[in-house]
């Protein structure tokens, strides 16, 4: 009677997530990068949404087009967002060109992987020093951690006719968040271009060759877009908004 | 059988970064993020001038900015092609930073209050 029903109870499943193998059918580096994109995206989301929660809350606020109207060393004024768009021009094609890198390890096409992992190189340095030049431009224009321009100087970004001690309130917050988050990001593109030069070396010796895959390509390369994502919200959130 | 599982994973696999990884594709994403970026600055330098404190303008921005947030993500970083399992460990925990968002965003309506 029961011998009849000899159901295959203890028949080996295999689904993927019956064990033996990764369910995700990645590779465990390449999901680890991912587990830590997850990660530093929640710490450029409290760190963004430290800021949005102090604009929202600041009467008044310097105005991004009054502020960032400067191409350092050829125009001093009247050119709102044109040296962030060179910027934001240079970190998408870098990305692009870790994208062809990527393209061409799945091809095992040495040669190829080594010159858009190179042109990526250039790309972050060329953003770095935009950066830097950024950087110095509000700072000398008084700009700091803990610092804020003269009254004369500071009235110049504001719209309307905000008092002295809104002014002086809002800009030390804009300097505190603008430097801590474009920081935090430009170490990000910083660390960036060591990984990605050490991976270039690497290539160049021939380690992925003998490995026979270029995977490590898409593990730094994943590193790599997320330093171009993070600056997609930073772009938006300090100069459009 | 196993031989007969790897090869069809392989051919999966094969096939995926296939669809995800032309030359073609790779130059489409990029025309698309520098329109997107091009339309920005159109709206920040042409439009927006002529609607001093309109509210409308910086939702805009923010579709945009997940609009190009989407394509790094799904393309560049190959998540479209990935498993969905794979996907959705990435996605879903990101949904909580709309919580924290929300939570803060709505805060910070009663600081302004204490500070006029």
């Amino acid at each position: 009677m029961s011998t009849a029903v000899a159901q295959p109870v203890d028949e080996v499943k295999s689904t993927p997530w019956s064990g033996g193998r990764s369910p995700f059918d990645v590779e465990y580096g390449k999901l680890m990068m991912w587990f830590f994109l997850l990660s530093d995206a929640f710490t450029f989301s409290t760190l963004l949404i430290s800021y949005g929660a102090l604009r929202f809350s600041a009467p008044t606020w310097p105005a991004p087009s009054l502020v960032f109207q400067s191409f350092p060393g050829l125009i001093e004024h009247g050119a709102p967002l044109v040296f962030v768009g060179l910027m934001t021009l240079i970190l998408i094609l870098s990305s692009v060109t870790m994208v062809l890198a990527v393209e061409a390890g799945h091809r095992n096409s040495k040669k190829e992987v080594l010159t858009w992992m190179l042109l990526t190189i250039v790309g972050g340095l060329m953003f770095l020093s935009c950066q830097a030049l950024e950087w110095n431009h509000l700072h000398s224009e008084g700009f700091w951690w803990g610092h804020v321009p003269t009254v004369e100087v500071m009235k110049e970004f504001f719209r309307g006719n905000p008092s002295v001690s809104q002014m002086t309130m809002t800009s030390h917050q804009f300097a505190n968040l603008f430097f801590t988050i474009t920081g935090f990001h430009g170490f990000h593109v910083f660390s960036g271009v060591i990984i990605n030069i050490i991976i270039t070396i690497n290539v160049l010796i021939g380690t992925y060759q003998k490995r026979g895959s270029y995977l490590m390509i898409e593990k730094v390369g994943l590193y790599w877009h997320f330093v171009d994502l993070v600056w997609v919200f930073v772009f938006t959130f300090f100069y459009l908004v | 059988m196993s031989t007969e599982t790897t090869h069809v994973h392989a051919d999966g696999a094969a096939h995926g970064e296939h669809e995800g990884m032309t030359k073609k594709r790779i130059m489409k994403v990029l025309y698309i993020l520098l329109g997107i970026t091009a339309f920005e600055f159109f709206i920040a330098l042409v439009v927006a001038p002529h609607f001093p404190g309109a509210h409308w303008i910086n939702p805009i921005y923010i579709v945009l900015t997940l609009l190009k947030a989407f394509y790094i993500v799904a393309y560049f970083m190959h998540l479209k092609f990935e498993k969905l399992d794979m996907a959705l460990a990435i996605i879903v925990p990101i949904l909580f930073i709309i919580g924290l968002i929300l939570v803060l965003t709505n805060e910070s309506h009663y600081w302004i209050d204490l500070r006029l």
